[in-house]
């Protein structure tokens, strides 16, 4: 490996790159899914190859192979210098990065079972009791739990001196009821939509999630909502659960805080932010209760890491303070154009691609409302929602809509009527200033969010939000015709 | 690339070291590059190549399905090794331990390959971000955007004696311009796909696009509800995209979760689509991840709810065989239509406008998501062009709205449909060969009017 990366080096810097770095990466994944009382798929996954990026006269080129050889090295890094020349006849401003230090590190992340030591016996036997439990609530069309394991180990080089090497591992799992009649398909997840919770750390995570208890009452609650009132339309107080919440602060906060989009370098794909470096310091982002951190040390986080793929270590820091926006997720490149140096959130899905600056764990910071039912005893009128099931957002990041598996009406203190097909709309400093209640500790869970895109070509990033229960005022809900 | 007889050997080597009642080797090759720009200049310029091996076995109907990117001889012993292991350890699952045999259906191997475009280097993709540029420098417009390349390969043989392969190349430009990034900005937008990277005109595109950011200066707000509606061809493709994610799957259909109610008129009698991989007007795909040839599926026919896709699982349960549509095993997602086709009206595009007395003209729509999929009840925003029709005229630009809209609902009133179509690429996933639609109503639920919404 050495070799290989002292070619890749060597051949950049000899071709005329200023700066150079490789990442050399082997990612493993597995999952298991059962699905109406059959292991539906069991896949096991390998990918290895490496990714060499140069600046040459401050313009980038990558190029990557899966040729783990010293030949393709020369071969590939000659082909990121070619690239980065093209690059140079389209240029405006020079890159310039950041003063980081070069460090020579390990990390690796801390777990009790490793998730692929585990076996698949007992991974089935877990899914195949919730898969039972479920089928025995009556009207249920379609039961599904999975459990999936990933490890990536790689290695980061860079001209400067940088060699770091990480093993990140993974471990994640739930369960989904379906119930579906003529005109509806309704849906109940556990812990979350999407696949369920997934962490960094041991195989101890997935069983603590305890699938097996909760089977039954995720599938009763599907079929309670084929024949639940649809979701009225209205001003409401509302309360979003924690996995809401955490996806509300993805897509309302974390991505406009990316100092790349707020730069318009992500503008013809997912859009720009309205969070403009003019409003550094002094954007009234939400109310004096809500505090935001970007937390890239938060252990067990779906974005928690040793250093990010640019060889900056794990920071925590504050994007929103006292309801202020303060900071931004920053990259070697950009975090120079506001003074800053970059707090390490620049990160690559695969060897094959570039470091983009992706969410590590952004973190709202428990309140002191204690727990949901004190919450919800505090409201007099109001709306409870819970589990994501439908996301939408505009290009700068201030009109969003959000759907939920199950709503509850509040009334006088008291989580009455269940409405299905619940739906919320706002605009995002509107909505955040509306923020007047935060659960405490107790109920904060940092929930994985293993499916966030950005990039062209696409890349998946994996990242953390921790979130306990909010309280929101006078948020229009039940949208549309139904 | 790897050489074809390479191929051929990795699939041999793949079902020899297999003992198990069935074996499915499934190679797929990507050879892509990309070119990305912002605030006029290349900011972003990449390469990619990597090439891997799947391997589905299935033993007493007990299924293991393995994947690696080493492809040397211990590379791909080890991973028959590995989904040998896991299936001798599952559960035996009949439903899903389904392998297609041969169906007699042939494909062109080579169909959407232009060699040009596979070997096309960064200096061309660099040449067509300049134009697409000085376009939009022209009008005073940041210019974003990405020019790719590539050349993607599938070859799939499995113990039952199917082998197929197919190799298509794709050029994709598209560009935002945008005058700024504050509140009610103007921005233009203009997209193209193609086999041949010589049909993309980039500097048609910047033009395109560079006039629609130009117009849309100044935009003002206008209360939500519901409009007539022109959908350019962009917008149209990304709805439908949506609609073949979560409907036209033969097992989105036999879970109950589609809103295919096959036989029953789903849409305006104007509205057919289909889906056809070889269909060289598209960006073709002849063969699927099991190597059955696709087959033209009419999914909509004449607005009726005709037929969904199927992959050989589905087909089997369904009665109809596979229609060639199948993804990866062990495609938890079902069967899916990668070459969708809706048929053209007969208005010429540029009169589509006259027949609207009050409505709005949207150019495209961002961040689309499903509401409700048995309704298809999408979400989204207007984005890149979005303007204000009075009496047959674009009369001033609009900030972006919201919609919360059943489609079938919205085609279900489609008073005209343009004349010509455009081959556009999808935003996640297949390709779409589209018209301009007219529809009589489209519910807009909100609108972005200013910074913080105020
Ligand atoms: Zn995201």
């Amino acid at each position: 490996m050495n070799d290989l990366i002292d070619r890749a080096l060597d051949t950049a810097d000899r071709l005329g790159a200023q700066y150079a770095d490789i990442r050399i990466v082997e990612r493993r994944s597995e999952g298991l899914t059962v699905k109406n009382g059959a292991l539906e798929a069991a896949t096991s996954n390998v990918s290895a190859g490496f990714g060499i990026r140069v600046l040459v006269n401050g313009a980038w080129g990558f190029s990557s192979s899966a040729h783990l050889e010293p030949g393709e090295a020369d071969r590939i890094a000659a082909e990121a210098v070619e690239i980065a020349r093209a690059s140079v006849t389209a240029q405006k401003e020079p890159v310039e990065l950041d003063d980081t230090a070069p460090v020579t590190a390990t990390f690796r992340t801390p777990y009790a079972d490793d998730p692929f030591a585990v076996s698949l016996d007992d991974k089935l036997k877990i899914l195949m009791e919730a898969d039972a439990a479920m089928g025995r609530v009556p009207g249920i069309a379609i039961r599904e739990g999975n459990v999936v394991a990933g490890r990536e180990i790689k290695t980061f080089a860079s001209s400067t001196g940088a060699r770091i090497d990480q093993e990140i591992v993974e471990a994640g799992g739930g369960i989904e009821a379906t119930a579906v009649n003529d005109s509806e398909v309704q849906q109940r997840s556990y812990p979350n939509s999407f696949g369920g919770q997934v962490v960094t750390g041991g195989f101890e995570a997935v069983r603590a999630l305890d699938l097996v208890e909760h089977a039954q009452e995720t599938a009763e609650l599907a079929v309670a909502l084929l024949d639940a009132p649809q979701c009225p339309s209205g001003e409401m107080d509302l309360i979003i659960d924690s996995t809401q919440v955490a996806l509300q602060i993805h897509e309302s906060c974390g991505h406009p805080t990316e100092l790349d989009r707020v730069f318009g370098t992500e503008a013809s794909f997912a859009g720009t932010s309205f969070l403009t470096t003019d409003k550094l310091g002094s954007l009234r982002y939400g109310s004096e209760l809500v505090n935001i951190d970007a937390d890239a040390t938060a252990p067990g986080g779906l974005g928690t890491f040793g250093f990010d793929d640019e060889g900056v270590p794990a920071q925590n820091v504050p994007l929103i303070e006292n309801g202020i926006l303060v900071g931004y997720l920053t990259s070697r490149e950009t975090a120079p154009r506001i003074g800053r140096q970059s707090m390490g959130s620049s990160r690559a899905w695969t060897w094959s691609q570039i470091p983009l600056i992706r969410m590590t764990n952004i973190n709202l910071r428990p309140g002191n409302a204690g727990s949901l039912e004190d919450l919800i005893a505090d409201t007099r009128d109001g709306i409870y929602m819970s589990v994501n099931k439908s996301w939408s957002i505009d290009d700068r990041r201030l009109n969003f809509q959000f759907g939920d598996q199950a709503g509850w009406i509040i009334k006088n203190g008291k989580r009455t009527q269940l409405v299905k097909n619940p739906t919320y709309t706002g605009i995002t400093p509107r909505f955040w200033g509306s923020c007047d209640a935060i659960c405490g500790l107790d109920e904060w869970t940092l929930w994985g969010l293993p499916n966030c895109g950005k990039g062209e070509p696409m890349q998946i990033g994996h990242v953390g939000h921790g979130a306990a229960p909010a309280r929101f005022r006078n948020v229009q809900v039940g949208v549309g015709r139904w | 690339m790897v050489a074809g007889d390479r191929v051929d050997e990795i699939l041999d080597l793949a079902l020899a070291a297999s003992t198990a009642d069935a074996t499915e080797a499934l190679y797929t090759a990507e050879d892509s590059a990309l070119t990305r720009f912002a605030n006029n200049q290349i900011h972003q310029n990449v390469r990619e190549h990597d090439a891997a091996l799947q391997v589905r076995v299935i033993d007493q109907q007990r299924i293991g399905v393995a994947g690696t990117n080493r492809l040397d001889d211990a590379g791909i012993r080890e991973v028959v090794e590995r989904a040998t292991a896991i299936a001798q350890r599952s559960e035996p699952n009949p439903r899903a331990a389904v392998m297609p045999e041969p169906d007699g259906r042939g494909h062109d191997p080579d169909l959407g390959f232009v060699a040009a475009t596979a070997d096309a280097s960064a200096d061309r993709r660099a040449e067509g971000a300049r134009a697409v540029i000085a376009a939009g420098e022209d009008k005073g417009l940041q210019t974003s955007g990405s020019f790719s390349t590539g050349v993607g390969t599938v070859a799939v043989a499995n113990s039952h004696g199917v082998r197929a392969r197919h190799r298509a190349t794709r050029a994709k430009l598209l560009t935002v311009m945008m005058d700024g990034y504050g509140a009610g900005a103007a921005s233009g937008y203009a997209h193209a796909g193609a086999t041949d990277l010589a049909e993309i005109d980039a500097e048609a595109i910047g033009r395109d696009a560079a006039t629609k950011g130009d117009t849309m200066r100044g935009a003002g707000p206008l209360d939500p509800g519901e409009y007539e509606v022109i959908l350019e061809e962009h917008a149209v493709a990304g709805l439908l995209e949506y609609l073949a994610y979560i409907g036209f799957s033969g097992l989105a259909h036999e879970e109950g979760r589609s809103f295919m109610d096959l036989g029953q008129r789903l849409m305006s009698e104007k509205v057919s689509i289909w889906d056809d991989g070889a269909d060289p007007t598209g960006i073709p795909s002849t063969i699927d991840f099991e190597g059955l040839a696709r087959q033209r599926v009419d999914l909509i026919d004449d607005g009726i709810a005709h037929a969904v896709v199927h992959d050989a699982a589905t087909g089997s349960r369904a009665g109809t065989g596979s229609t060639g549509h199948a993804l990866p095993a062990p495609s938890l997602y079902g069967p899916m239509p990668f070459n969708v086709f809706m048929a053209p009206g007969d208005t010429a595009r540029t009169d589509l406008i006259t027949g609207v007395k009050r409505g709005v003209w949207v150019t495209r729509f961002h961040y689309v998501n499903v509401v409700h999929p048995k309704k298809a009840i999408l979400t989204g925003m207007t984005k890149d062009g979005t303007f204000l029709i009075e009496d047959g005229q674009i009369t001033r630009p609009l900030m972006n709205f919201r919609f919360t809209q059943s489609i079938p609902e919205a085609f279900s009133d489609v008073r005209a449909l343009g004349a010509s179509t455009m081959l556009l690429p999808g935003e996640f996933l297949g390709t779409y060969r589209v018209p301009a639609a007219h529809l009589g109503s489209f519910n807009f639920t909100g609108v972005t009017s200013g910074e913080g919404g105020e």
